[in-house]
């Protein structure tokens, strides 16, 4: 059991990394992707340690708003790169004081 | 203390009496018609008049004449009827509603007539009914004329309540209804600046004499426990000399106010930017009057209240000095009558101010001055319709032959008030001064040389007015006025020759020492006759000087300049206004400035600084924003740190 959760937390921490030091707006949204799957890892791994199925049934929550995401971030990442010609999310600065 | 109030009807010397009034029957119930006439003729001619027709401005004026005329007859009657009465019963009472009633405190609307209220009814309605009739004709060309006349029976009517209340809550109303005639009658061409200024200031003085009034009514209250005269008068011994002494001042603030005395004498100079009816009403038969009224009116008061006694009596002598080295230097006719108003009445307080034995004297000299002022007022309203409403003497001269009743009238008037032997003013001024020296040597020794100024100031009036040589504007044609203006005058003036036989027998005295107690005699220093000589002697040497000063020389045109530093002094009422200025008026606007600074820099600094510190925080804030979305995200993990250490912190510490 433990191992999957060192494995979770490995894992998200590399996406909570990836999220702070990467400017490409794609490897975000990749390093998002992992830290959302990195929870759903360990949402498993409960519902197996306690043997019922609330972790199981909220890793398909997860799983079911990241489709969403990735539809709606992708096309927004896609939309910026078109008019700006870049992936930077440091570019994308304008929205603010 | 009781026992002795209790035996009013025996009054010994020293005595205070009891206000014992019987129930009023037969005529006696028409009371309340006294008041009521002129107050519906006010009614009519403010309320409903304009609303029915213009009908009631062409006979307007002879309803208001006509209601005070029927207050005159009524008066007349009732007077007749009091003579009758054995003079222990010469009090009536009428109930006529409770005002309110409040816990423990309790108004009555009660009417009182004694010998004291009944001889101001005479004198108010009596020459309130010549004033009224005299001012047709003043007011002829007046295009407001109904609703003057509306004013003045709302005056009468008031000052009516003020003698007639049997508590002072009602003499309150009447005294708050003089006060509001007075400012709507002064200020009744209020289209001059002048006048609405004035209006003001009598309106404003005024107030202050009413704090006076209605605190000392509830210091009634709160130690009797009741305002009505014959309770209080019942009481008056029981209270503390503290408490009593309180009551008296402050009513002596009230009478002050209303009677233009030291330190609140201002308005009565600058009244006289009224009609020349209305400062003949305000100076001889009412206002002024009411304050001279409340004091004796409070004998029982003022008989144990020692402190305030002795205050009136100083209040008294300083304003009859006052107002007479004021009228020596005015050049207005209006205000050297008015500035003798001030020194007059001054006399009427200090005769009110030594006791019983002056009480009736202080009556006697309101009443001939009520007559001879009256007089002399509309006799100066007279002169200035002949000279085109000019009130400078300096431009008078020689009226002698062109308004030969205006004259005759008022050399009456004259003689009178100077004290000329066998006037009325002479025999009321003379008992004052006599009793005055027979009090205090020093207050009669001020009191004559009153007397001597008064004589200066009259006959400079005289000679600068009537016999000196003409010196008017060319435009000027001086004419009699029309019957219906010197009638009145001619009345008033023999009233104002014949005014001492109110004290054949000494009857004035008898008839209102019911109301005012018997005096304990004090022997003056020199006997009567000869006071009576030092008196009419000073008084000659006053005329003789004015004779010297003003008759013998050229009076110029335009007032000279270099002048004494008294005259200008004089002129400028003694700096009056500018020792309220520098005392009152300019503390409370400092203060009202410092308030003002206070609430806008203090008050308005904290709500107004907390509304900007609000805003400059979220300045700052904001550029948290900064666009950056992996510092968002930054501080989204440390936020959620946070949240986490918390949770481990909670559960596992």
């Amino acid at each position: 059991m433990t191992q999957y959760i060192v494995l979770s937390a490995i894992l998200f921490t590399i996406g909570c990394v990836g999220v702070l030091t990467r400017r490409n707006a794609i490897v975000v949204f990749m390093c998002v992707e992992l830290m959302l799957n990195a929870s759903n890892l360990a949402l498993v791994t409960f519902a197996r340690q306690h043997g019922n199925l609330d972790g199981q049934v909220a890793a398909f929550f997860v799983r079911v708003v990241a489709a969403a995401e990735v539809v709606i971030g992708l096309a927004i990442i896609m939309t910026i790169f078109r008019t700006r010609r870049s992936a930077s999310v440091d570019d994308a600065s304008l929205l603010k004081y | 203390m009781t026992n002795i109030f209790l035996e009013g009807a025996t009054h010994g010397a020293g005595e205070i009496p009891v206000v014992a009034p019987v129930a009023a029957d037969g005529v006696f119930s028409l009371l309340w018609l006294v008041i009521g006439l002129p107050l519906l003729g006010a009614l009519v001619l403010l309320a409903i008049a304009p609303m029915a027709s213009k009908a009631f401005d062409r006979f307007g004026h002879y309803l208001g004449t006509a209601t005070v005329a029927g207050s005159f007859l009524l008066s007349l009657v009732l007077f007749v009827r009091l003579l009758g009465s054995d003079a222990g019963e010469r009090q009536v009472r009428q109930h006529l509603f409770t005002w309110f009633e409040s816990g423990s405190i309790r108004a009555d609307m009660d009417l009182l007539l004694d010998p004291l209220s009944v001889l101001f009814l005479l004198l108010i309605t009596g020459v309130g009914s010549l004033i009224h009739v005299y001012s047709i004709g003043y007011m002829e060309h007046d295009p407001r004329r109904r609703r003057f006349f509306g004013y003045l029976n709302l005056f009468v009517a008031s000052m009516l309540m003020v003698v007639l209340a049997a508590n002072f809550v009602g003499v309150f109303l009447g005294w708050e209804g003089v006060g509001l005639a007075s400012y709507l009658l002064i200020g009744f061409w209020q289209h001059r600046p002048s006048a609405a200024a004035a209006q003001k200031k009598a309106f404003i003085t005024n107030r202050v004499g009413d704090i006076g009034l209605s605190l000392g009514i509830a210091a009634m209250f709160a130690t009797f426990g009741t305002t009505d005269f014959a309770k209080v008068s019942e009481l008056s011994g029981q209270a503390s000399e503290g408490m009593i002494n309180t009551i008296g001042l402050l009513l002596l603030l009230a009478a002050a106010a209303k009677s233009a005395q030291v330190p609140l004498q201002g308005w009565l100079l600058d009244a006289m930017e009224g009609p020349t009816p209305v400062s003949a009403l305000i100076h001889a038969a009412t206002m002024v009057t009411a304050g001279v009224y409340l004091v004796v009116r409070s004998n029982f008061i003022f008989e144990h209240a020692q402190w305030a006694q002795t205050a009136v009596v100083v209040v008294a002598v300083v304003t009859l000095l006052a107002g007479a080295i004021i009228g020596c230097a005015k050049d207005d006719i209006k205000r050297v009558l008015a500035g003798s108003t001030m020194s007059q009445i001054g006399y009427m307080m200090l005769a009110a101010g030594l006791g019983p034995v002056g009480y009736p004297f202080a009556i006697f000299h309101l009443l001939t001055h009520g007559f001879f002022k009256a007089n002399m007022f509309l006799g100066a309203g007279s002169v200035m319709h002949g000279m085109n409403d000019d009130v400078d003497m300096r431009h008078y001269g020689a009226l002698t032959k062109a308004m030969p009743v205006t004259f005759v009238t008022f050399a009456m008037g004259y003689l009178a008030i100077i004290g000329f032997p066998g006037f009325s003013g002479f025999w009321s001024k003379d008992k004052i001064i006599e009793s005055a020296l027979a009090e205090n040597v020093w207050v009669g020794l001020l009191a004559l040389l009153g007397a001597g100024i008064t004589g200066y100031y009259m006959t400079r009036l005289m000679i600068m007015t009537f016999t000196s040589p003409a010196r008017w504007d060319d435009d000027v044609d001086p004419h009699e006025s029309p019957k219906v203006m010197t009638v009145p005058l001619i009345v008033l003036a023999a009233l104002s020759v014949l005014g001492g036989v109110l004290l054949i027998g000494n009857w004035i005295v008898d008839f209102l020492t019911p109301v005012t107690g018997v005096a304990e005699h004090h022997e003056p220093p020199l006997p009567a006759i000869v006071i009576t000589l030092i008196v009419t002697a000073v008084v000659a040497v006053g005329v003789l000087v004015a004779f010297f000063l003003v008759h013998k020389r050229e009076i110029p045109r335009e007032a000279p300049q270099d002048v004494s530093f008294l005259t200008r002094a004089a002129r400028k009422d003694l700096y009056g206004d500018a020792i309220n200025d520098a005392v009152f008026t300019r503390p409370g606007l400092a203060m009202a400035g410092g308030l003002t600074t206070v609430d806008r820099h203090v008050v308005d600094g904290l709500v107004e600084g907390g509304s900007s510190a609000t805003g400059g925080l979220s300045e700052v804030l904001r550029k948290l924003q900064n666009g950056f979305v992996r510092s968002y995200a930054l501080s989204l993990l440390a936020g959620a740190l946070v949240v986490v250490l918390a949770l481990l912190a909670v559960n596992l510490g």
